[in-house]
């Protein structure tokens, strides 16, 4: 071997071994960061996974937003078929509320109740997040009334 | 009449793009003159008549006239008139349009600077441009006419969101776009430099200063996306990992890789083909950041409207652009000889590592945000990826590219030896371990592997500069020597330094935060560190359009008074969307931040209360990167004759400088 190939060996090795270290990087991070996204009648069902965060999202049912002592709030969310509660403390974004779509991320605690560590509400009044728009037509589709369907 | 005029020049712009588009790639195929000589007269026209366009939807919007549809979505009479004029690009039509006059206006700047350049480059150039052009005027007109009447039309306008209510937007937008488009006169060059066969050190030498300006923009817009998010969104973070801002960090990335190859290309003569590769996929990323931006796929403050058809337009687009510049690649490429030949200890080698980690930071950017979206399209679940991935990947790719950016500049063109580059350098790195452990101890008294990390990372660059200057000026002395030093030697040193400030700050503001999110009543107060906060009390006010109610805290330190800091929660009253304000008392070396939250019962309200040191580093460094940007278009090497030298000549020139 030259001294030109041989380099030229130490390069080519150099890029393979970072690009494959790089991979590596992102696919073990990838595995443990990805979120899936539940609907209310999904989670009742008992798809979302037990000890790993996840999405849930839906309609803040009316009349279920309840503090508690200093910043801890529990509501419930809901896609007209089923619903669910969740427990966050925080301070929740401005365009929450009762009647609006959300995504929330969390996971469960020892209950069974779904604590999130983040509330999500987009910043556009008709904004309606995709998956929930979706788990809401799922909703519907099987024949459940949506009481909450927005604007109709 | 008014927007019909508006209509009708952007009309005619799309006919001088195809003229310009077609003709004089033509003439320099088959060296016709007249052909040619078309190319700078058509790029001038075009950008006249996109500037007289949206002349006509500035005054659309100036004047209230909500006959038109996107006046009359994107703005109000109760707007204030800076927000109505920044209004034209704050919806998607308006949006395409500045892109477009950017487009035009970066045409136009090319024949107005390439005096030097000969003819068939110029026409290439322009031509090619146009082509770019063509396809988002197209576009333009046919699925997004920003001029589209109303009838009837409603009495005011559904106003502009109110999140795009501020000065960082009124500029953010434009700065961004002039860094997206600027990059179109990179692959401009890189393509005509591939078709004409002469991809030599002129033309790296040419595109080099429209690279640099292109990401000079770019960057500036980044920062100042970054900095308003950090104000406006109310909770205090910088960067979020969304979609859309990954969208402008992709060709960043990209963008800087090709800067450094271009530098090789210009001065060794090697690296040509890849550098071309990066103009092209620079590009690419843009479009592509459009098509993420612009078609609805991402829902975020950015996507403006979900329409299939734009969507589809964008993707063909992309794919058009993509697929015609890699087959003028694969059909030229092995026609270029890249003559410079290195060792591995080099500086070469060391512009390659840096090359290969942004490149690979790029691509693990791009899985992420398209993995959701690929795994949607195929029906596969609906998932998000979280910051965390984007952390854990992103880091240990930005160490060992900051570590070369401190050595590269050391070492000799071609070939170098582990004994040359001595002793100080060991030394250097000594000291940086030494006063990372030091440094977060000495401010903070905690120490954190990460921070340590990146302190001794911002020092170990900020050394290896010193080291650097003090090498070059060895045989005048320090100060008559660094006077001698060339502006593009400075651009760098800047540039460099700018990274090691922006390192410090997000390491620091990361490590040494304090957040406190509570729950706090009038005359209550918390203390963050040294800083006592008093929560005064709740105000109401109207502005123009909108109502407020302004919290007061006052902060005390040491037991004196140091600042008041006011935080808002607006209702805008024609959307009835709620926005927060926060209140920022800002420094050199710390932000107090707090942002008022929902109200509680019991006249308390929800409180957050923020400590973030070093924060302002994170823009400052920026700001330096661009400002070193500037310095070496500045260098007079390229305002020097490049003629039509050849390229022995311009090699000359560029290796003795």
């Amino acid at each position: 071997m030259t001294p030109r190939q041989r380099n030229r060996l130490a390069l080519v090795a150099l890029i393979v071994i970072s690009v494959g270290v790089a991979m590596a990087l992102a696919l073990v991070a990838l595995r443990e960061n990805i979120n899936l996204f539940y609907s209310p009648t999904q989670i009742a069902a008992g798809e979302a996974p037990r000890n790993h965060t996840f999405r849930v999202g839906g309609i803040v049912a009316a009349g279920s937003v309840q503090r508690a002592e200093g910043l801890k709030v529990n509501f419930d969310v809901t896609d007209g078929a089923h619903t669910v509660t969740v427990a966050y403390e925080g301070i929740l974004p401005d365009l929450f509320r009762e009647g609006q779509g959300i995504v929330a991320q969390g996971r469960f605690d020892a209950d069974g109740g779904i604590v999130a560590d983040q509330v999500l509400a987009k910043h556009d009044e008709n904004y309606m997040p995709p998956e929930v728009a979706d788990a809401l037509k799922t909703a519907e589709s099987i024949g459940v009334v949506n009481p909450h369907a927005p604007g109709k | 009449m008014l927007p019909e005029l508006g209509h009708f020049a952007l009309i005619l712009a799309l006919c001088v793009a195809i003229v310009q588009g077609t003709l004089p790639l033509i003439g320099a195929r088959r060296g016709v003159g007249n052909w040619m000589a078309l190319a700078r007269p058509a790029a001038w026209a075009q950008f006249l008549l996109l500037c007289v366009a949206f002349g006509f939807l500035t005054h659309a919007f100036v004047d209230n006239d909500f006959s038109v549809a996107y006046v009359a979505q994107n703005s109000n009479s109760a707007l204030p008139l800076i927000y109505r004029i920044s209004a034209v690009w704050g919806g998607h039509e308006g949006s395409l349009l500045l892109w477009g006059v950017l487009l035009g206006g970066w045409a136009a700047a090319v024949g107005v600077f390439s005096r030097r350049l000969p003819l068939d480059m110029v026409a290439r150039v322009i031509g090619i441009m146009g082509l770019v052009s063509i396809g988002f005027l197209l576009f333009t007109l046919l699925t997004s006419n920003p001029f589209e009447r109303l009838s009837p039309a409603p009495m005011d306008g559904r106003d502009l969101n109110p999140l795009l209510q501020d000065p960082g937007l009124v500029l953010h937008p434009p700065m961004l776009y002039m860094g997206y488009v600027g990059f179109s006169v990179a692959f401009a060059f890189a393509l005509a430099a591939l078709i004409s066969g002469r991809l030599d050190a002129a033309w790296a030498r040419w595109s080099r200063p429209w690279t640099v300006v292109a990401w000079v923009f770019m960057t500036l817009g980044i920062a100042l996306g970054s900095w308003w998010a950090y104000y406006e969104l109310g909770w205090g973070g910088w960067w979020f990992w969304d979609p859309v801002e990954n969208a402008s960090l992709m060709p960043w990335l990209v963008g800087t890789a090709l800067l450094h190859s271009l530098a090789v290309s210009e001065k060794r003569s090697a690296f040509k083909s890849w550098t071309v590769l990066l103009a092209i996929f620079t590009f690419a990323l843009v479009l592509l950041g459009t098509f993420l931006v612009r078609s609805g796929v991402i829902t975020s403050v950015h996507a403006f409207a979900s329409d299939p058809g734009r969507g589809i337009f964008i993707l063909v687009l992309l794919g058009t652009v993509v697929g015609a510049s890699l087959s003028v690649y694969a059909w030229r490429a092995p026609t270029v000889q890249s003559t410079g030949r290195f060792a591995l200890l080099s500086r070469e080698t060391s512009l390659l590592g840096n090359n290969i980690l942004l490149v690979v930071a790029a691509a693990s950017v791009l899985l992420g945000t398209l993995y959701p979206l690929v795994l949607d399209a195929f029906g596969l679940g609906k998932i998000s990826v979280g910051a965390p991935y984007f952390n854990t990947i992103f880091i240990p790719l930005m160490v060992p590219l900051v570590f070369m950016l401190g050595l590269g500049p050391l070492l000799r063109w071609k070939r170098d030896d582990l004994s040359r580059v001595g002793r100080s350098v060991w030394i250097a790195l000594a000291l940086c371990v030494l006063s990372g452990l030091l440094l977060p101890w000495v401010l903070f008294h905690a120490l954190d592997p990460r921070a340590v990390l990146g302190v001794g990372l911002a020092l170990w660059v900020l050394l290896t500069l010193a080291i650097d200057i003090h090498r070059r000026t060895r045989q005048r002395g320090l100060w008559p020597g660094m006077l001698k030093l060339s502006p593009s030697f400075w651009g760098m040193a800047i540039s460099h330094l700018g990274v090691a400030v922006t390192v410090i700050g997000i390491t620091l503001s990361s490590h040494y935060s304090i957040e406190r999110d509570i729950r706090m009543t009038p005359g209550e107060a918390v203390v963050l560190g040294e800083y006592r906060f008093v929560f005064e009390g709740v105000q109401d006010r109207s502005g123009p359009n909108y109502d407020a109610s302004t919290a007061f805290l006052k902060v005390h330190r040491d037991g004196k008074e140091i600042a008041t800091l006011r935080t808002e929660k607006r209702l805008y009253r024609v959307q009835r969307m709620p926005m927060t304000e926060a209140g920022i008392d800002a420094g050199l070396f710390r932000d107090l931040y707090v942002a008022v939250g929902e109200p509680l019962d019991g006249g308390a309200w929800a409180m957050r209360v923020y400590y973030k040191p070093f924060i302002r580093w994170i823009w400052g460094g920026a700001l330096m990167m661009s400002l070193g940007g500037l310095l070496v278009v500045a260098d007079r090497r390229y305002r020097l004759g490049a003629r039509s030298g050849t390229t022995e000549e311009l090699l000359a020139v560029t290796t003795r400088s």
